[in-house]
């Protein structure tokens, strides 16, 4: 770890202006950033502890929504009542990441912002484009089981890791930013982006921005939905796919339905385009079959990973069915329901 | 006298040191407080061979707080001959030497030390090392390798060179019915919680003392006594505690010659600790090939085995291990070929890693023999019986005992096996498909020669001590209770003493010869204080106790007590005053071949196991949950089945992870370890481990060890993965040959 200078500011205009300058990086739960900086992947001039800011509370919102805090702890999120009645899709989707001594440290803002878990991202003795640009990405043609199926770029195949993202995605969520140049929203489909030619950015925001909420519009998601996450253990591994779904079915038919996948892509994977397929029919195998294949257009493989096309597939169907059938997937039993 | 239920032998007990490992007073390597202290921290090659050609340091050295940077171009003097670096298990060919010159043999291999105030300014500048190398062709890739495998000139002692019968080529063609094909296990490396760390404390009359993260205090000792040139009295090594090992730990790792060479090139302390991403820079258990054909009768009685099997090794050893042996010393029948050869590639050498040999060729054979069975329409666990050998069938000669019968049965009755469907994909639980597996584990049981000491005090405080080691597996414990029982002490007032290379001679700690070898000479040890107290209760006024032989006396609760008049008893301290002694202290040797062993002199002398697995796997997604584990072991006497029991968990959790996820992935262009860090690479959690159920076999045996112990650090993972092979072929009757089976393997 290299040396830098350290602050502690009290409030968000003292922290945004500190986080004006070269090399920033605030420093919420840590669970990633330390990690990164221990092997030398990231080494920020300064880092600012974001800890002291007032932004570790959910407050309500006008029209029935909910502001979760950007300090707010994965674990209390996923715990608090308000989001287990409301917004019971994003406690199992954060209760599906990582172990609980993680999800006690790690932050909303942090989840958000998170690397990908790419083995040579993390390696800086390897070729990686994303934290060397013009280095090469080790990964095509190397170990590659875990890496992106969808929307990948010939500069980097790397996926966002989160659960918690997958679900904000299928919530219609939106990132609540404040920065050098005042406050924004940004919708959550627009927060991360695709590799393209520029794999370094794994996100939409600008130098020195902190993310300070994360809002959930008012929506009725609590008996048809599903977080199904498929992995090589059956906990505290990242998602090989999960699948989120958000579902209202009226008189037997799909009303609306919403998927995003998890572990296929540089950001959640989802389109509304292939969504309106599901749109008032009834739940059938087929009707999910043909989502899946629309969904997983254009889904390349790049070697080892190319199960993750069918397990995809399958993965889609099922979580499809869990939803219309009101049989959420349990994060505590581990048998697929 | 109303007296407490004696402790001794057989006792289920808590861990004597499970209060100070659990509150953290229990201090590992790299806890030791030292003053003064720097940091060292490892610099890895980045190429997995070739040359240095220019180490640029300049970086490096001008971050505050950094003292010095070793390479091999500044390093102090070293030995230079290969056989100062040999180390106990003496694997044939060039040990590697940390630092020695500019060759690279493998990617991560140490090839600078940075020292500072700080591991943090150690590891940054670290980082800021500028390497240049001239790299050469290497090659990682194992299935490439094993086109130019061989037979090592020079075998490893331990080694078992398998022995041929009959006419197994010419049978397996004449069988009706046939089983072959390839099988497979992945890479491993060993990840114990603790990680590699040395802490060298320098005394300024130029002697060390080394905390240090290994499986023999006295090998390491020998060690850097022979590599450095160090008077043998001028170090001392120390592991009190050791978090884990499975075997990385049997050699010296480099850390500790690292830390040693700073220590005295600097006149200074020194620690080096390793990382998580630095602990696959050295020891994995090798990649294995094994091509199994068999071959039996319509009645299912085997008639040809052939086995060949091949593992890596580095291009600078030959790591053998025994794999082909197991299963032609563990079926009845009359034709049977092996063959095992080793393949190199560029990596650091293969190691022990629990149960080398066995784990891998035993389970992959198991495999095939479930699907023998099923191919010969008997039922697995039947096709076990039919084939029962009750001599070592490879060998020819009897074993000392053998309770695998015994272990079969009572694995079946406590798993429900006869409840079983035969057909595969016949029993189901809503959605998922279940499955029942069984396998035979099988392990060595040795015994090392060893020497232990016993001090017993006036005020009836016996200390034991021995330099083995207690990687976890509970030496301690077994220590305690064996002194309990020889000298009728409760454990309260016994101390045991190991890890410590001052203290009498062990062998480093492996091959689940501990308990057996350790326990003997404890026992032999506090016999000859029982002697001495005997004879010093001689010299008490009036001779209570007569001319009483230790034939006619037992010692219990601090008194010896005659056998035939239980009411003759005499306090230790007693008989102690009278002889005006305040303390009594034996050291004894126990050697092969004492007691009643010479009578197994000529036998095979091993533990068995019968593993049965059920699993439910939800196909479509390929997602497996092992939901229940019986293992039956017959491995002799148990000293304490509490820890014995913990013994038997950890290898069955191992062996799931075998089963199902364990695998570090090499990318063969950069010829490297890709999933170094505990994130990536996958062991089983909470969420994996259900329901395991371990049962020990009766199996009095007075031939194999002096206590009858047979050993239990390995037999817990042998053959637990191929119950759990055979349990998901059983479940989805998908036959999978290469471990880990992990989700992609089973998906469709
Ligand atoms: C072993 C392991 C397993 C894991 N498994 C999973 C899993 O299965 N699923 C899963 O979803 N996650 C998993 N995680 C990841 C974990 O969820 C993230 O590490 C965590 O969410 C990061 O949050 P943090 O508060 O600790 O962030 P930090 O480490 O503090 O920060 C991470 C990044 O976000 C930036 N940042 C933090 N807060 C803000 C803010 N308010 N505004 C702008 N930028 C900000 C930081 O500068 C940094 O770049 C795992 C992590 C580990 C170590
Ligand atoms: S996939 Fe992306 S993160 Fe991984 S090596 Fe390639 S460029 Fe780097």
């Amino acid at each position: 770890m290299n040396r830098f200078d350290y602050a502690r500011p009290a409030s968000v205009a003292e922290a945004v202006q500190a986080g004006a300058g070269e090399q920033v990086r605030y420093l919420a739960g840590g669970t990633n950033l330390i990690d990164l900086m221990k092997e030398n992947v990231d080494r920020p001039m300064t880092v600012i502890d974001i800890n002291r800011l007032p932004l570790g509370v959910i407050e309500e919102l006008d029209g029935g929504g909910l502001r979760l805090g950007a300090l707010l702890p994965n674990a209390d999120t996923a715990w608090d009542a308000r989001v287990e009645q409301r917004y019971p899709l994003l406690s199992s989707a954060i209760l599906a990441g990582a172990s609980p001594q993680l999800r006690n440290a790690a932050t909303n803002g942090g989840n958000l912002n998170q690397r990908t878990r790419c083995y040579y991202f993390y390696d800086v003795a390897t070729p990686c484009n994303k934290r060397e640009p013009g280095s090469g990405c080790g990964a095509i043609g190397g170990v590659n089981r875990i890496h992106a199926i969808l929307g990948a770029s010939d500069q980097c195949i790397a996926t966002h890791p989160s659960d918690m993202c997958v679900a904000l995605a299928v919530l219609d969520a939106t990132v609540q930013v404040t920065g050098p140049d005042g406050d924004r929203s940004i919708p959550i489909a627009d927060y991360h982006r695709l590799p393209g030619d520029e794999p370094w950015r794994d996100n939409t925001l600008k130098p020195g921005e902190l993310v300070t909420g994360i809002d959930l519009p008012a929506e009725d998601f609590t008996q048809n939905y599903t977080y199904l996450k498929l992995r090589d253990r059956l906990s505290y591994a990242f998602a090989l796919v999960s699948i989120a779904v958000a579902m209202r079915v009226e008189d037997g038919a799909i009303a609306e339905a919403r998927v995003a996948l998890g572990g296929v892509a540089h950001k959640p994977w989802r389109s509304t385009e292939a969504e309106k397929l599901l749109k008032g029919q009834q739940p059938s195998p087929q009707a999910f079959g043909a989502f899946a294949d629309a969904l997983l257009a254009g889904a390349v493989g790049q070697g080892e990973n190319d199960f993750k096309i069918l397990l995809a597939r399958k993965g889609i169907i099922r979580a499809l069915k869990q939803a219309a059938e009101a049989t959420p997937q349990s994060q505590t039993d581990k048998r697929v329901a | 006298m109303a007296t407490a239920a004696k402790i001794g032998i057989g006792s289920a007990i808590n861990r004597v040191d499970g209060v100070e490992k659990v509150t953290g007073t229990a201090r590992y390597a790299a806890e030791h407080p030292v003053e003064n202290l720097l940091y060292g921290y490892i610099v890895e090659a980045a190429i997995a061979k070739g040359r240095i050609v220019s180490i640029d340091e300049e970086a490096a050295r001008a971050v505050p707080g950094v003292v010095e940077v070793i390479t091999h171009l500044n390093r102090p003097h070293v030995a230079w001959t290969d056989h100062s670096y040999k180390d106990e298990l003496k694997i044939p060919g060039s040990p590697f030497r940390p630092l020695y010159d500019d060759r690279i043999q493998f990617s991560q291999q140490p090839i600078a030390l940075v020292v500072a105030e700080t591991f943090e300014a150690a590891r940054f500048a670290a980082s800021l090392v500028e390497v240049a190398y001239e790299a050469e062709a290497h090659n990682t890739d194992f299935e490439v390798a094993v086109g130019d495998k061989y037979v090592p000139k020079k075998k490893r002692s331990g080694y078992m060179a398998p022995k041929n019968r009959g006419d197994a080529a010419q049978a397996f063609a004449d069988a009706p019915l046939k089983v072959s094909g390839d099988y497979r296990l992945a890479p491993e490396h060993h990840n114990p919680m603790e990680m590699f760390a040395s802490t060298v404390e320098w005394h300024c009359d130029g002697s060390i003392t080394v905390w240090d993260k290994t499986q023999g205090s006295q090998g390491v000792h020998a060690y850097l006594a022979s590599v450095f040139g160090f008077s043998r009295k001028k170090v001392r090594v120390l592991n009190p505690y050791v978090g884990g090992a499975f075997g990385s730990g049997l050699r010296p790792q480099h850390q500790v010659f690292l830390a040693v060479l700073a220590a005295k090139m600097l006149e200074r302390s020194v620690r080096v600790t390793m990382t998580r991403q630095q602990m696959f820079s050295h020891a994995y258990r090798p990649q294995a090939v094994q091509s199994i054909a068999l071959g039996a009768e319509t009645t299912g009685k085997l008639t040809a085995i052939r086995n060949a099997a091949t593992t890596s090794t580095s291009r600078y050893e030959d790591n053998m291990e025994n794999v082909v042996t197991w299963g032609l010393m563990n079926y009845d029948c009359p034709n049977a070929d092996a063959e095992y050869t080793v393949a190199q590639v560029d990596t650091p050498t293969s190691a022990d890693m629990r149960a080398p040999g066995a784990a891998t060729g035993m389970t992959l054979f198991e495999i095939a023999i479930d699907e023998m069975a099923y191919v010969a329409k008997v039922d697995p666990l039947e096709f076990r019986l039919v084939n029962y050998s009750p001599i070592d069938a490879m060998n020819g000669t009897p074993y000392t005992s053998k309770a695998l019968r015994e272990a079969f049965r009572e694995g079946a009755e406590a798993f429900g096996w006869s409840e079983r469907s035969a057909e595969p994909r016949s029993m189901r639980d809503g959605k998922e498909l279940v499955g029942w597996g069984c396998a035979t584990g099988m392990w060595d049981a040795q015994f090392s020669k060893t020497s232990a000491s016993a001090k017993l005090t006036a005020n009836g405080h016996l200390e034991v001590a021995c330099a083995t080691s207690d990687i976890g597996t509970g030496s301690y414990t077994v220590m305690t209770l064996v002194a309990a029982e020889t000298l009728g002490l409760p454990p309260e007032q016994i101390t045991a003493k190991l890890g410590d290379s001052d203290l009498p001679t062990a062998p480093v700690e492996g091959g689940s010869w501990g308990a057996a070898s350790t326990g003997a000479a404890v026992q032999l040890a506090c016999q000859a204080v029982g002697k001495k107290l005997l004879k010093t209760a001689g010299k008490i006024a009036g001779a209570p106790l007569g001319d009483a032989k230790m034939d006619d006396v037992l010692f219990e609760d601090g008194c010896i007590v005659l056998k035939d008049t239980p009411t003759v008893r005499v306090p230790f301290g007693d008989a102690m005053h009278a002889a005006d002694l305040t303390e009594i202290e034996e050291e004894e040797t126990a050697a092969p071949g004492f007691g009643d062993m010479w009578k197994g002199l000529h036998k095979s002398k091993n533990t068995h196991s019968a593993i049965f697995a059920e699993v439910k796997v939800d196909e479509e997604l390929g997602v497996v949950r092992v939901t229940r584990i019986v293992d039956a072991v017959a491995a002799g006497r148990i000293i304490n089945p509490k820890t014995a029991r913990s013994q038997i968990l950890g290898g069955v959790v191992m062996g799931m992870g075998m089963a199902l996820h364990e695998e570090t992935f090499p990318d063969h262009r950069l010829g490297r370890w890709m999933n170094h860090n505990f994130g990536e690479y996958h062991v089983p959690v909470h969420a994996d481990i259900h329901d395991i159920q371990v049962i020990f076999v009766d199996e009095p045996d007075s031939e194999v060890t002096p206590l009858g112990v047979k050993g239990l650090g390995e037999i817990g993972i042998v053959g637990t993965a191929a119950a759990i092979a055979n349990a998901i072929f059983h479940a989805t009757g998908k036959r999978v040959r290469s471990l880990p089976i992990t989700i992609d393997k089973i998906l469709g």
